[in-house]
């Protein structure tokens, strides 16, 4: 299955606005490591658009958006 | 005397008379200084029922106890008035280098009243005080001001002064310093341009009182320590400006668009603080002694300017159904040159776009480009018009509230207490909804930043859909804001500092013996005479509201599609945390427990 993950701030540093990753039923960090991020890295993570969980694991059609520590208006 | 000049400028521009009153310490000190001083002194002196726009109102310029000291962003000043626009207390806050300027002058705070005959502005030198006619500055863009007043004071001279907006009472006009920061909302520029003060300019000499200068040279260590190690504060604003927001906000979905009516945009990206870092940042723009630098320059067709931030990029932007951003960079600078605030002014053109989608604004009534969603040519030209009064930019520069209410419609103003929203739905973030509608000064972010918990996970992560603790959090949040506010810091230091680190900062500088409980309480106490003012002013606890849109409408689409605000289920609790009525009204208990009776 493919997960979508938009990526945001300094993670599009050499990779982009987007990747896409193909794993069967994968968790959320192992999705981060295959695209050499790690939970720590992360400052928000969306599944969905909604809060989501590193341990969480995803399905068919979820995407992920993640956020480096960014900042406030 | 520490942190306090023990000095009060009271000029009155009818008379030209000026006194320098002594400040009563005990008094600046239960409020600390900038918002809460300025508001127990406009309680004290003004009538909250008075015409905001009238002689009788007053304008005040007050610096913190920390303006213009070795602290980390210790140069801000707020303007407190009677707002013309929301009828409640105005506080608004600027960062750039007057305020500590104006410190250096050797006062506290300015106390300008009644009306000048003739445009003026004021030429303070130390000590000295020069009323100058301001007749050929009338009229000028807030550039071309500053730069004649510097070519006549001195590049070292700081100016603050109104645009046209203010000049011609737009109720959404802004004080402007350095150009391009602003006291913006609350339509404190028409207050001053109501009293035909057009500018201030200040030079000063004499240095602030330090209590403790080793004990402060080491909070000032802990604090910028502090600030750097936080990603936000150290990595995320520096690197991208309050614009990185546009990109988080979409993806949580919470991102108002067409006068939201929506609230995701799959266009963000194009108008994001990713997309304007590669395609117009030259440079950060720091404010005084500030070590985050937020402040974007930019560079548009070889022309530079001040970048916009968060809020301008959606007001301008995804609210009017737009994401050119090199068109929303040019209406943020002629907000800038005009006295606007940016949130107002989009937003406002925003909800008349509404009304022309519905078609209550007919055609032939816009005389100009097309008042439509996405039309890119209308900003900039409409928003030049709502500076002027031009057309039908007459009615936009009274805002949305009575904009929407004279075509029988204010329930399409997405403002609280007729102050418009910012960028962030409370739809999808329950605890921000009830900190807009509870704001003593209308719809406003920066009276309580819930969404650093519930977006950011800033001091922890809390979830933005629940309802348990948000009360407790919107009420800890505005009254540790409101201590923020009156000492003289920036609020953005709070991603990365506590109630504690206030605390030693005010101490070390002042020589009291805050903790962080009197933080809090001193803000609670700020928050409450607010309140009071409002409430004398004849704005009713019934205006503690939020659009019927955001209550009853779900959101139509993205990811926090169906959600609405549940505002009813928050309030209760609310006013039972700060020890009001269950109508929402301060008890004399409370009242007098904080000392304010």
């Amino acid at each position: 299955m493919k997960i979508e993950v938009r990526l945001f701030a300094t993670f599009r540093n050499g990779r982009g606005k987007k990747v896409v990753v193909e794993m069967n039923n994968p968790t959320v960090t192992e999705v981060l490591q295959s695209i050499e991020i790690t939970d720590e890295d992360v400052a928000i993570l969306l599944v969905n658009g909604q809060d989501g969980r590193f341990d969480q694991v995803l399905v068919e059609g979820d995407y992920l958006s993640i956020f480096p520590p960014v900042g406030g208006g | 005397m520490y942190g306090y000049h023990g000095k009060i400028l009271r000029i009155n521009l009818k008379t030209q008379e000026v006194k320098v009153d002594a400040l009563d310490l005990e008094i600046a000190k239960k409020f600390i200084g900038g918002r809460g001083l300025g508001t127990k002194f406009m309680m004290d002196e003004v009538d909250p029922k008075v015409d905001a726009l009238s002689p009788e109102n007053k304008l005040m310029v007050v610096t913190g106890p920390l303006t213009g000291t070795a602290t980390p962003t210790g140069g801000r000043y707020m303007v407190v008035t009677k707002s013309p626009l929301t009828g409640t207390i105005a506080s608004s806050n600027s960062g750039g280098f007057f305020g500590a300027e104006l410190k250096f002058c050797g006062y506290d705070m300015i106390i300008l009243e009644d009306k000048s005959e003739e445009p003026v502005y004021l030429n303070i030198v130390d000590d000295q005080v020069e009323f100058k006619s301001a007749t050929h500055l009338w009229g000028k863009l807030v550039g071309e001001v500053t730069d004649e007043l510097q070519a006549e004071h001195g590049k070292k001279a700081k100016v603050m002064t109104i645009g046209p907006a203010g000049e011609n009472l737009s109720l959404l006009a802004a004080i402007m310093n350095e150009k391009d920061r602003a006291a913006g909302r609350s339509g404190v520029g028409a207050v001053m341009g109501s009293k035909n003060l057009k500018a201030i300019v200040v030079k000063g000499s004499k240095k602030v009182g330090i209590h403790d200068a080793d004990a402060l040279k080491a909070v000032f260590k802990d604090s910028v320590k502090k600030i750097r190690e936080n990603g936000v504060t150290g990595e995320g604003l520096p690197t991208y400006g309050t614009a990185v927001l546009v990109n988080i906000i979409n993806e949580n979905g919470v991102y108002p668009v067409k006068n939201f009516q929506g609230a995701y945009d799959p266009d963000a990206d194009k108008i994001s603080g990713e997309s304007l870092k590669e395609q117009f940042l030259i440079r950060k723009n720091p404010c005084y002694r500030c070590p985050i630098a937020c402040g974007r320059w930019c560079e548009v067709d070889g022309k530079e300017m001040a970048g916009p931030e968060y809020e301008t990029l959606w007001a301008f932007g995804s609210d009017c159904g737009i994401t050119d951003l090199k068109e929303v960079v040019l209406a943020n600078d002629w907000c800038n040159e005009l006295g606007l605030d940016t949130i107002s002014a989009g937003t406002t053109l925003a909800a008349a776009m509404e009304l022309r989608e519905l078609d209550l604004v007919k055609a032939e009534e816009i005389d100009g480009q097309p008042l439509e969603f996405g039309n890119v040519n209308a900003i900039v030209e409409w928003t030049k018009k709502m500076a002027y009064r031009e057309g039908f930019g007459d009615k936009l520069a009274l805002g949305s509230y009575r904009l929407t209410e004279m075509y029988g419609r204010p329930d399409l103003s997405m403002s609280v207490k007729k102050q418009e929203l910012p960028a962030y739905d409370p739809r999808g973030i329950q605890g921000q909804g009830l900190q807009y509608a509870t704001s003593n000064r209308g719809g406003c972010h920066v009276r309580g930043y819930l969404i650093s918990p519930e977006i950011l996970g800033l001091p922890e992560k809390i979830d933005k859909n629940a309802l348990e603790g948000k009360a407790f959090w919107a009420k800890a949040f505005q009254d540790l804001t409101a201590s923020i506010d009156s000492a003289g810091l920036c609020l953005f230091t709070s991603f990365a500092l506590g109630a504690d680190d206030y605390a030693a900062l005010i101490n070390a500088v002042c020589g009291t013996d805050h903790t962080g409980d009197t933080i809090f309480e001193a803000g609670e106490r700020i928050w409450n005479i607010e309140k009071m003012f409002n409430l004398e002013s004849g704005v009713a606890p019934s205006e503690d509201k939020l659009p019927r849109r955001l209550l009853e409408d779900e959101i139509p689409d993205g990811p926090s599609k169906g959600m609405v605000n549940q505002l009813d289920k928050l309030l209760p609790e609310y006013y039972e945390l700060r020890g009001w009525t269950k109508g929402g009204i301060p008890t004399d208990e409370r009242l007098e427990q904080l000392g304010l009776k």
